[in-house]
C-alpha cells in the first residue's frame, strides 16, 4: 500500500463508513471576490460535522449550495446517493435546513408553520397532525403551539425552526451557525439535542459556526479560511497537529522582541496580532528563562495545551477574531 | 389534494392568513384610493370635459374604474413586497429548499395576491352608486372577472420585479417609474382620445389600456356601450396579458439566484 493511499484513509475517519455526503472541488465567486475556492470533503452516515471559520470564510457560501440554493461555478457534489446540480429535487425531500435568519412566518401559530411546511413537503392530514404533534412534544413546545411565533422568545423560535427542519423525517440535516443569538445555556441545550438527533435517529448533522466549544462538540471538523478548507478531522487530531503546548507572550512592542528571544533561546516564532506565538512541546519550561532575560519587555505569558483557536491560527497565520473583521462577508453583500 | 395543487393551496392560504393578521394592510390599500378618488374627482369634475363624452360625463364617474384599478394595484404591490425580504432572509427561503419547482411557488404567490387584490376591489364595487353607476347583477359578475384577471396580471409584474431585485428599496423606485406611469397611462386617469398623439400611441400600446377598458364597459353592462373597443377584444386581451405576465414571472423566479 502505497504511503499516500495510507494517509487518506488515517486521515478521513468517514471512509469506512457510507458517505452521505461527497464534495470534490467547489469553487464560487460572487464577481470578482472568489468565496469557495477547491473545496473537497467527504461525510459519513451518522456524522456531526462542523465547518469551522469566521465570517467570511466561505462557509454560508457551502451552506447555500449544500441546501440546493446556489449552484456551485464548479466542482461536483453527491448528496444522499444523488448529483447535486442534476438531482437536486431528488435529494430535497431528504434534507433538513435550519437557515441563520428565521425561516418562520411570525404571522403565523407554531402549528401553522409546521403544516404549511409539511404541506411543501407533500404531507398532509392525519400522518402531518400526528408527525406535527410528535415534534412538537420532543422539541418541547407542545404548549405554545397556538401562539404566533412573532411572540415567542429567541431560543424558543430556534426550537421551532428546528421542529420544521426535521418535520419531514430528513437524513441530512443542515444548519448555517445554528447557535447564533442563543445565550450559552440554550446553545448548549440545542446542541445536546443535536446529539440525541443523531445517537436516536441516526440523522446526518452538517453545521456552520464560528463558535469553538460548539466545534469541539463535532465529530470532525474542516476549517475554513478565505474559501479554502484548511484542514480536516477530529478536534482532537487538529489539536495534536500543534506541537506540545502553546506560549503566548504580550509586549509592548512584539515585533522587537521576536528576534530577540528567537535569537536567545533558538526559536521560529511568530508574530499575531500583536503577540508573539511559540508552538512547542514542553513550553512551560521556557517562561522563567524568558522572563529573566525580557522581564522588562513583556507584559504577561501564558501556556497551555493548543485549542482549537490555536489550531486556526497555527494554520491561517490569522486570528481568529481578527480573520472575522475582513471585508465583505457573503452572507451580507 | 396532493403534489403541486396542495403546495399551491398552502402558499395562497399563507397570504390569506398573514393579511387578516394585518389590518393596518387593508386600510392602507383601501383609503388611500379612497381619498384619491373624493378629492380628484370632486376637484376635476368641474374641468373635465373630454371630446365626445355624452353630456353629464362627470369626473367621479369617470376616474371610479380607475380607482378600482388602482385599489388592485396597490394591493398587487403589497402582496409581492415581502417576496424580496422573504427570499433572502425570511419565509421563502425554507420554501426554497423543499421539493417544490420555482412556477409552482410563483402560482401560490399570484393567487394569493390576486385573492386579496380582488377582495378588497369587490369592497370598492359597493360604492358604486356613489360615482352615480347602477350595477345590474350581469355587470357586477363580468367586473369580478375583469377584476381578477387585471388584479392576476398585475400581482405577476410586482412579482417579475420582486424576484429580479434584492432590495425593498429597489422595488419602490421601480414601482414608481413602471407600476404607477402603466396606471395612469391605462386610461384610469384621463381618456386616450384628446391626448396628444404620441401619448395616445403610448396608452393603446399599453396593455392595461384593455383591462381597463374592459372594466368600464363592463360596470355599464346592460346599458348603452361607451367605449371605443369591444367588450369581447379587450377582455381577449387582457387574458393574454395575464398570462404573459404569469409567464414571465415563472421564468424570471426560475433563473434567480435564490440568495
Amino acid at each position: 500500500m502505497s504511503a499516500a493511499s495510507a494517509t487518506a484513509r488515517a486521515s478521513d475517519a468517514a471512509a469506512a463508513r457510507p458517505s452521505v455526503l461527497e464534495a470534490n472541488g467547489l469553487s464560487f465567486s460572487y464577481g470578482e471576490r472568489q468565496a469557495l475556492r477547491d473545496v473537497s470533503f467527504t461525510i459519513g452516515r451518522g456524522e456531526i460535522f462542523g465547518f469551522l471559520g469566521p465570517n467570511g470564510g466561505g462557509k454560508t457560501t457551502l451552506f447555500k449550495i449544500l441546501s440546493t440554493l446556489v449552484e456551485s461555478d464548479r466542482g461536483e457534489v453527491r448528496m444522499l446517493g444523488h448529483d447535486l446540480r442534476a438531482q437536486a429535487n431528488a435529494i430535497r425531500p431528504g434534507l433538513g435546513v435550519v437557515f441563520q435568519h428565521p425561516s418562520l412566518d411570525g404571522k403565523l401559530t407554531v402549528a401553522e408553520n409546521l403544516s404549511h411546511h409539511g404541506h411543501l413537503y407533500g404531507m398532509s392530514g392525519r400522518r402531518l397532525r400526528e408527525r406535527s404533534a410528535a415534534i412538537l412534544e420532543r422539541m418541547g413546545i407542545s404548549a405554545r403551539a397556538g401562539d404566533l411565533v412573532e411572540t415567542l422568545s429567541g431560543g424558543l423560535q430556534r426550537r421551532t425552526e428546528l421542529a420544521k427542519a426535521l418535520l419531514h423525517e430528513p437524513q441530512l440535516l443542515l444548519l448555517d451557525e445554528p447557535s447564533t443569538g442563543l445565550d450559552p445555556g440554550a446553545r448548549r441545550e440545542f446542541n445536546d439535542y443535536l446529539a440525541l438527533l443523531r445517537e436516536r435517529d441516526g440523522v446526518t448533522i452538517v453545521l456552520t459556526t464560528h463558535y469553538m466549544e460548539e466545534a469541539e462538540r463535532c465529530d470532525r471538523i474542516g476549517v475554513m479560511h478565505r474559501g479554502e478548507l484548511v484542514a480536516i478531522g477530529t478536534p482532537a487530531e487538529l489539536k495534536d497537529s500543534i506541537g506540545g503546548e502553546v506560549v503566548v507572550i504580550h509586549a509592548r512592542s512584539a515585533e522587537a522582541l521576536k528576534p530577540k528571544i528567537d535569537q536567545r533561546f533558538g526559536l521560529s516564532s511568530t508574530v499575531v496580532g500583536g503577540t508573539i506565538r511559540i508552538e512547542r512541546p514542553r513550553g512551560h519550561e521556557l517562561v522563567a528563562a524568558m522572563v529573566d532575560a525580557f522581564g522588562d519587555e513583556i507584559d504577561s505569558v501564558s501556556v497551555g495545551k493548543p485549542t482549537l483557536e490555536d489550531v486556526f491560527v497555527h494554520l491561517t497565520g490569522h486570528q481568529f477574531f481578527f480573520a472575522e473583521s475582513q471585508p465583505p462577508s457573503e452572507s451580507n453583500s | 389534494m396532493t403534489g403541486a395543487s396542495l403546495q399551491i393551496a398552502t402558499l395562497w392560504w399563507r397570504e390569506i392568513t398573514r393579511f387578516r393578521r394585518q389590518r393596518s394592510r387593508i386600510v392602507g390599500a383601501f383609503l388611500q384610493p379612497l381619498v384619491f378618488w373624493l378629492l380628484l374627482g370632486g376637484g376635476l369634475s368641474a374641468s373635465f370635459r373630454p371630446p365626445g363624452a355624452p353630456a353629464g360625463t362627470n369626473y367621479v364617474e369617470y376616474f371610479y374604474p380607475g380607482v378600482i384599478v388602482l385599489v388592485l394595484l396597490f394591493t398587487a404591490i403589497f402582496a409581492t413586497i415581502s417576496t424580496v425580504e422573504d427570499r433572502k432572509q425570511g419565509f421563502l427561503q425554507g420554501v426554497l429548499v423543499a421539493p417544490i419547482a420555482r412556477s409552482t411557488i410563483v402560482m401560490g404567490q399570484a393567487l394569493g395576491g390576486t385573492t386579496l387584490a380582488l377582495l378588497q376591489g369587490i369592497i370598492f364595487l359597493v360604492l358604486a352608486p356613489l360615482a352615480g353607476i347602477h350595477l345590474t347583477i350581469g355587470a357586477i359578475a363580468a367586473s369580478i372577472l375583469i377584476m381578477a384577471l387585471v388584479a392576476f396580471a398585475l400581482t405577476s409584474i410586482g412579482l417579475i420585479i420582486a424576484w429580479r431585485i434584492d432590495s425593498t428599496q429597489g422595488f419602490h423606485a421601480i414601482m414608481n417609474l413602471i407600476l404607477i406611469p402603466i396606471w395612469l397611462l391605462s386610461g384610469a386617469f384621463f381618456p386616450a382620445t384628446g391626448a396628444p398623439a404620441w401619448l395616445e400611441w403610448t396608452m393603446r400600446f399599453n396593455p392595461l389600456t384593455y383591462g381597463m377598458a374592459a372594466l368600464r364597459q363592463s360596470l355599464y353592462l346592460g346599458e348603452a356601450a361607451t367605449a371605443s373597443t369591444s367588450l369581447l377584444l379587450s377582455l381577449a386581451i387582457t387574458v393574454a396579458f395575464s398570462v404573459a405576465m404569469f409567464a414571465i414571472a415563472a421564468s424570471v423566479a426560475s433563473r434567480a439566484a435564490a440568495a
